[in-house]
C-alpha cells in the first residue's frame, strides 16, 4: 500500500458529506444492535466476563497478592478493580476482529461495497456497537466489584479512567479490525490476538505489582501501554499519581489510531 | 460529476478489460456492451472471468488494464456515482442472515440516502412485490433458497438502479425454485432495467437474456444475439438413444455421411449411449429422423434439447468448457478466439 492510495481513500471518503456519514453508521449500528437482540447469547461475554474475573481474581490471588500490598484481600479489591477495567477493553477489542472477519465471509460485505457509503462507515459502526458493549461490561465490573468491596472514593475520577479505557480500547480495535479484513479465518484472528495479548496483559501491572518481577520483565511492564492505562484508571479512581500514565495511555490511544485507522480502512476497501 | 456521454444507449460499456492474480490472467482483453434496456447474458464456465467482470463493474475490485463505464461513469475514477446506479446480486445471497427481511431492506435504503419514511415504505413496496410480506418480519435463515434470492433481488433494486447485475442467480437452487427467480427477473426486465447476466447455464441465457456474449478464460470468444449464436451452435440438440449401444457409432457415421446435421457435427455420449445431434431446422430434424429410419437402426429413445454449455462450447472453440489449456491444441484454440 502505497501513500498515495491511502490518501486516495481519505479524500474519497472526505467527499461524503459529515451529515451522510453519520447517517450510515446510524444504520449499520442499528444493524448490529439487531444482532444483539436476535442472539442474545452474544452478549454472554460482556456480561459474565467482568463477574467471573472479578471473583476469581478478588478471592483466588486477592489474599497473598494483596500481603504485598500492605493490606489484604480489601487492599487487592482496590488494586485490581482498575486494572481489570482496562483489561476489559482490549478483550471486547479482540471480539470485534472475530466478529468481522465472519461478518466478512458472507456476501453481504460485498454489497455495503458495492453501495455509495464512506468506506469507513462499516468499521465505525462496528466500533461503535463494541464501545456500547464495553461500557455494559465496565458497569458491571463496577458492580461486582463494588459488592466485593471496592470503595469508589472519587467519582469524576471514575468516569475519567471509564473514559481512559474507551478511548485505549477503541484504539485496540483499529488493530483487529485490521487483522479481521486480513485474515483469512475468525479462527487465526483470534489465535493471533490471543498470541499478542497475552503477554501484554499479564506482562504488565493489571493483575499484580511489578515490584516483585525480574528486571527485564520489569522494563517490560514499564513501557506496556496497559501498564500506563490500569496505573491511570487506579489514580483516577482511588487516588494516586495519574499525569504521566494519563498521557502515556494518551499518546498510545492517538498514535495507534492514527496509524491503524487508515490501514484497517484502505484494507477493507482494497479487500478482494 | 460530469457523465461522460459519449455513447448513448449504451449502460455498460467495457474495453480491453484485463485483470491479472500475478500470473493468472482472470480477464485477458475483454469488450463488452450493453445497451440500454436490455439483458446481456454472459455465459461461460467456472473460472472463465464472468464473476471478476461483476466485481470490476462494481468497484470491488480494480482493473489492471482496460476500461470500463456503467451509465457513463467509470469504474475507476467515479465509483461513488457509478455505486449509486447499480444494483448487485452476488453468486452468493448478499443480504443479512441475522436480519429479518424488512430490515435487510430497510438498512439498504438508509444507506442509500432514502429518508427514513422513504425506507420504510420502500422496503414495504419490495417485500410486496417480491411476495416476501409475510416473512419480513423473520430472520433471513429461517428463508427458503428462493426466498433468499428474491430478497436479495428485492435489496438490489431498492435505490432503483439503471443497471442490475445478476451474478449466477441461480446457481445452487432446484428446478422449481430456478423458475421462480427467472421470473421475478422476467419482471424487473418488463420494467426496462438493464441487467447484465452471467450463467453457467444456456438453458438460463435462453431465458432471460437477449444478448449473449461468451467468455472463457478470461476471453471473449463469441458474442451477438441469442438467436444467431444458437444457429451457430446449431439451434437444438437431438439426442438420439440406439436400442442397441453398439450401434452407436454406426449411427453417427450414418449421420455425419448424411451432411444434414448443424457446424458443430455429431457427437458420441458413450456414457449415456446416446448421438447429440445439432439439427437448425425443423427440416433437418425430420431428415436425421429419415435417415436412421432408412438405415433400420431401432431408437429407444429420442429427444430434443437445447445445446448444454458443454455443446455451446464444444462447437464455438473445439474444446470442452473449462478444459485445461494444455489439453488444447494452441492452433484450435487461436481458431476459436477469431470466432
Amino acid at each position: 500500500m502505497s501513500a498515495t492510495t491511502l490518501s486516495t481513500d481519505l479524500r474519497a471518503d472526505a467527499r461524503i458529506p459529515l451529515r451522510a456519514h453519520v447517517r450510515h453508521t446510524g444504520a449499520l449500528v442499528r444493524r448490529n444492535l439487531l444482532w444483539i437482540r436476535q442472539d442474545p447469547e452474544s452478549m454472554f461475554d460482556a456480561v459474565l466476563f467482568p463477574i467471573v474475573f472479578t471473583l476469581l481474581f478478588v478471592y483466588v490471588f486477592g489474599g497473598s497478592i494483596g500481603q504485598s500490598l500492605g493490606g489484604g484481600q480489601e487492599a487487592y479489591v482496590q488494586y485490581i478493580v482498575p486494572g481489570l477495567m482496562a483489561m476489559m477493553g482490549m478483550n471486547m477489542a479482540q471480539g470485534v476482529g472475530t466478529g468481522f472477519n465472519q461478518d466478512f465471509n458472507t456476501g453481504v460485505m460485498d454489497r455495503f461495497r458495492s453501495l455509495p457509503i464512506g468506506r469507513g462507515s462499516v468499521l465505525f459502526a462496528k466500533i461503535s456497537v463494541e464501545m456500547m458493549r464495553m461500557l455494559i461490561a465496565t458497569a458491571i465490573l463496577l458492580v461486582v466489584g463494588v459488592l466485593v468491596g471496592f470503595d469508589i472514593t472519587h467519582w469524576p475520577g471514575l468516569f475519567a479512567a471509564v473514559g481512559l479505557s474507551a478511548v485505549f480500547g477503541s484504539a485496540l480495535m483499529w488493530i483487529f479490525l485490521t487483522l479481521g479484513v486480513v485474515m483469512k479465518n475468525a479462527q487465526s484472528v483470534q489465535a493471533m490476538g490471543f498470541l499478542v495479548l497475552m503477554p501484554l496483559q499479564f506482562g504488565s501491572s493489571i493483575f499484580a505489582p511489578p515490584q516483585s518481577m525480574p528486571g527485564w520483565l520489569q522494563n517490560f511492564t514499564e513501557y506496556n501501554p496497559l501498564s500506563s492505562l490500569a496505573d491511570a484508571a487506579r489514580g483516577l479512581m482511588v487516588g494516586g499519581p495519574v499525569a504521566d500514565d494519563l498521557w502515556m495511555t494518551l499518546g498510545w490511544s492517538v498514535g495507534i489510531t492514527a496509524v491503524m485507522a487508515p490501514i484497517a480502512i484502505h484494507k477493507f476497501r482494497t479487500k478482494t | 460529476m460530469t457523465r461522460n456521454d459519449k455513447e448513448p444507449g449504451s449502460a455498460v460499456s467495457v474495453r480491453g478489460l484485463v485483470k491479472h492474480y500475478g500470473e493468472t490472467k482472470a480477464l485477458d482483453g475483454v469488450d463488452l456492451e450493453v445497451r440500454e434496456g436490455t439483458v446481456m447474458g454472459v455465459l461461460g464456465p467456472n473460472g472463465a472471468g464472468k464473476t471478476t467482470l461483476v466485481r470490476i463493474l462494481s468497484t470491488l475490485l480494480a482493473p489492471t488494464a482496460g476500461q470500463a463505464t456503467v451509465a457513463g461513469y467509470d469504474v475507476v475514477r467515479q465509483p461513488r456515482q457509478l455505486r449509486r446506479v447499480i444494483g448487485l446480486t452476488g453468486q452468493y445471497a448478499s443480504v443479512d442472515e441475522k436480519l429479518p427481511g424488512w430490515e435487510n431492506l430497510y438498512l439498504i435504503g438508509r444507506l442509500l440516502d432514502l429518508p427514513r419514511k422513504e425506507a420504510r415504505a420502500r422496503a414495504d413496496e419490495l417485500l410486496e412485490r417480491f411476495s416476501l410480506t409475510e416473512a419480513a418480519r423473520r430472520p433471513v435463515s429461517t428463508y427458503s433458497g428462493g426466498m433468499r434470492r428474491r430478497l436479495d433481488l428485492a435489496a438490489s433494486m431498492i435505490g432503483r438502479p439503471a443497471v442490475l447485475y445478476l451474478d449466477e442467480p441461480t446457481t445452487g437452487l432446484d428446478p422449481r425454485t430456478r423458475n421462480e427467480v427467472w421470473d421475478e427477473v422476467k419482471r424487473l426486465v418488463g420494467d426496462g432495467v438493464t441487467v447484465l447476466l452471467t450463467t453457467q447455464y444456456m438453458e438460463e441465457a435462453e431465458q432471460l437474456a437477449s444478448e449473449l456474449t461468451v467468455v472463457d478464460r478470461g476471453k471473449v470468444i463469441a458474442s451477438g444475439g441469442i438467436e444467431q449464436l444458437k444457429a451457430k451452435v446449431g439451434g437444438r440438440t437431438l439426442r438420439i438413444r440406439p436400442a442397441d449401444p453398439l450401434q452407436l457409432r454406426p449411427l453417427a457415421d450414418t449421420l455425419d455421411a448424411q451432411g444434414i446435421t448443424g457446424l458443430a457435427g455429431t457427437v458420441v455420449d458413450t456414457e449415456r449411449g446416446a448421438v447429440l445431434v445439432p439439427v437448425l431446422s425443423d427440416e433437418q430434424l425430420t431428415a436425421v429422423v429419415g435417415s436412421v429410419t432408412a438405415r433400420g437402426i431401432t431408437i429407444s429413445s429420442i429427444s430434443t434439447e437445447l445445446p448444454s454449455l458443454d455443446e455451446v462450447f464444444l462447437s464455438l472453440t473445439g474444446h470442452r468448457a473449462g478444459a485445461p489449456q494444455d489439453a488444447v491444441p494452441a492452433e484450435t484454440h487461436e481458431e476459436a478466439v477469431a470466432v
